[in-house]
């Protein structure tokens, strides 16, 4: 691996072995010393030109654990709001001598473009671009799932896939980059994936994705789920009528008190209750929800550090002049 | 027209089952010796083969002193983010580390390793250990030393020292990490080389 780009690419291998190295990694956090010197002298660039906080601090946070140096780059206040091209930042951040580039783009495709390009000669990871990829959120979500089901199976969570495990995701599928990831790498990890939606909100397309679909989100829990991860109605990106009021979008699609407690009834004791962040509480999940027992949202966010310093340290730590062949045994 | 090939030189033999479990036998004995008893006593082992070393040590350890409970003295020490040639080598993933309860802070801390060679694993272990805590005093322990050290490291217990030419591999197998096809496998081998 020399970028991380999608998680359509990724392979099972691949995707497991992110997933081990993340479950080192969050040991790190419980230590004496909360850091690690395996990336000292590595810089490592958050190139944001959309808006994000949670992704940004959580790549940072992940760098610093490993000892990377930062440096953050927002587009607002930068050159790029004087119409400087992505070709002409990168070739800057190159000049700097950047080892790895997070970006975060408006565009589909833009870290697609930067890492099959010469402009930079730095792995690339895909923090959110447009409405296509969002990789690394899918693999924190994969983790807390795997967490999960291998605690209630009482297994190993170490080399485990989530064969078996039966997830609905719910809400704006149309706009999420975070719904596409999951979709792609929960198939490759063997979960049963189930995307309800209101038809408006579903792309063109969507039958050909390696999953199910379902425009009625009590008949899905009806028929038993182990995770309903909820996705944000996106406000910035509603530049049309995809539904008819928040109220009722909200009583349809949303995850409310009635569905929580229709949780317990239908006897899913184990079901858990995820969301990328940031919420909106009251439209696609009530404060009960986001709030109960089952809710993830949290560990979602922790575990998130764990998947970004085991992705950095999987694509910055080894010698990247010769591809990666078998682990040399050494003395 | 074939090209000429070295033959290929026979792997060897250097230690057996029986060679490795007196040898074993006899560190464990010398650990208890050195430091007094078995008090504050813990043993790390470092992936992969430390760590199955660790455990047979320890058992070796409470059959000579029944107040030792082997489990509670035994951990895993990973150093792969502490190497001094992550980016010179290909990526490795990491390890489990795995601390006793009593956690190591004013403990007697053993490292123990399969084979000690140029000493930087040993350097790496070194620094994890650090970062996890402060042991009392931290001895080493190691299967085999075969020499060609690389950093003013030496180890306070050896199984056996081996002579060897850097041409060749020192192969530790253990039934706990390489068993070959079902075979339980413990021997210590030599290969290559001329």
């Amino acid at each position: 691996m020399k970028h991380l780009l999608s998680t359509e690419d990724l392979s099972l291998a691949n995707a497991v072995r992110i997933l081990d190295t993340a479950e080192e990694m969050s040991t790190v956090g419980e230590r004496e010393v909360k850091k690690l010197p395996a990336l000292r002298g590595r810089t490592v660039v958050n190139l944001f030109f959309e808006d994000s906080t949670r992704t940004r601090i959580s790549f940072e946070a992940a760098a610093k654990r490993l000892s990377a140096d930062v440096i953050n780059f927002a587009a607002k206040g930068s050159s790029v709001s004087k119409g400087e091209s992505l070709k002409d930042t990168a070739q800057t951040l190159s000049a700097m001598g950047a080892d790895a580039v997070v970006i975060r783009h408006w565009a589909s495709g833009a870290p697609h473009r930067l890492a099959a390009t010469d402009w930079i000669d730095a792995a690339v990871i895909n923090a959110g671009d447009g409405t296509h990829e969002h990789p690394t959120q899918a693999l924190l979500d994969a983790f807390t799932m795997r967490r999960h089901w291998t605690r209630l199976s009482g297994l190993p969570s170490t080399g485990a896939d989530l064969r078996g495990m039966r997830v609905a995701i719910a809400g704006d599928v149309l706009h999420s980059r975070v719904a596409r990831s999951n979709v792609w790498l929960l198939r490759t990890l063997g979960a049963d994936v189930t995307l309800v939606a209101p038809p408006t909100l579903l792309p063109i397309g969507v039958e050909q994705w390696p999953c199910s679909i379902s425009y009625d989100m009590d008949e899905t829990l009806e028929k038993g789920v182990d995770a309903v991860m909820m996705l944000r109605v996106q406000g910035e990106r509603m530049n049309a009528s995809f539904f008819p009021s928040t109220r009722e979008y909200s009583r349809r699609w949303g995850f409310d008190d009635n569905r929580l407690r229709a949780l317990d009834r239908l006897g899913l004791k184990d079901t858990i209750i995820m969301h990328p962040g940031p919420m909106n509480r009251g439209l696609e999940i009530s404060a009960a929800a986001a709030d109960s027992p089952r809710s993830t949202v949290l560990a979602q966010v922790k575990n998130g550090v764990s998947i970004r310093m085991a992705a950095l340290y999987l694509l910055l730590s080894g010698d990247t002049r010769e591809p990666a062949t078998t682990l040399k045994e050494s003395n | 027209m074939t090209p000429v090939t070295q033959a290929p030189v026979p792997a060897r033999v250097v230690l057996n089952q029986a060679d490795i479990d007196r040898a074993l036998t006899r560190i464990a004995h010398e650990i208890l010796e050195a430091n007094k008893g078995s008090q504050d006593l813990v043993l790390l082992g470092i992936p992969r083969r430390g760590y199955p070393l660790a455990v047979r040590l320890a058992q070796k350890i409470a059959a000579a002193d029944p107040a030792v409970d082997a489990s509670a003295i035994v951990g895993q020490l990973d150093v792969t983010m502490f190497r001094d040639d992550l980016s010179s080598q290909p990526t490795r993933p990491p390890h489990h580390t795995q601390l006793p309860l009593t956690g190591i802070d004013n403990k007697v801390v053993v490292l123990i390793d399969d084979v000690l060679y140029s000493g930087r694993t040993i350097r790496a272990a070194l620094d994890a250990l650090v970062d996890l805590g402060r042991p009392r005093i931290v001895r080493l322990a190691v299967l085999i030393d075969r020499g060609h050290r690389e950093l003013p490291i030496r180890a306070d217990h050896v199984g056996k020292n081996l002579p060897t030419s850097s041409a060749e591999k020192v192969r530790v197998r253990l039934e706990e990490t390489d068993a070959v096809d079902g075979q339980a496998v413990n021997e210590v081998v030599i290969e290559g080389g001329a």
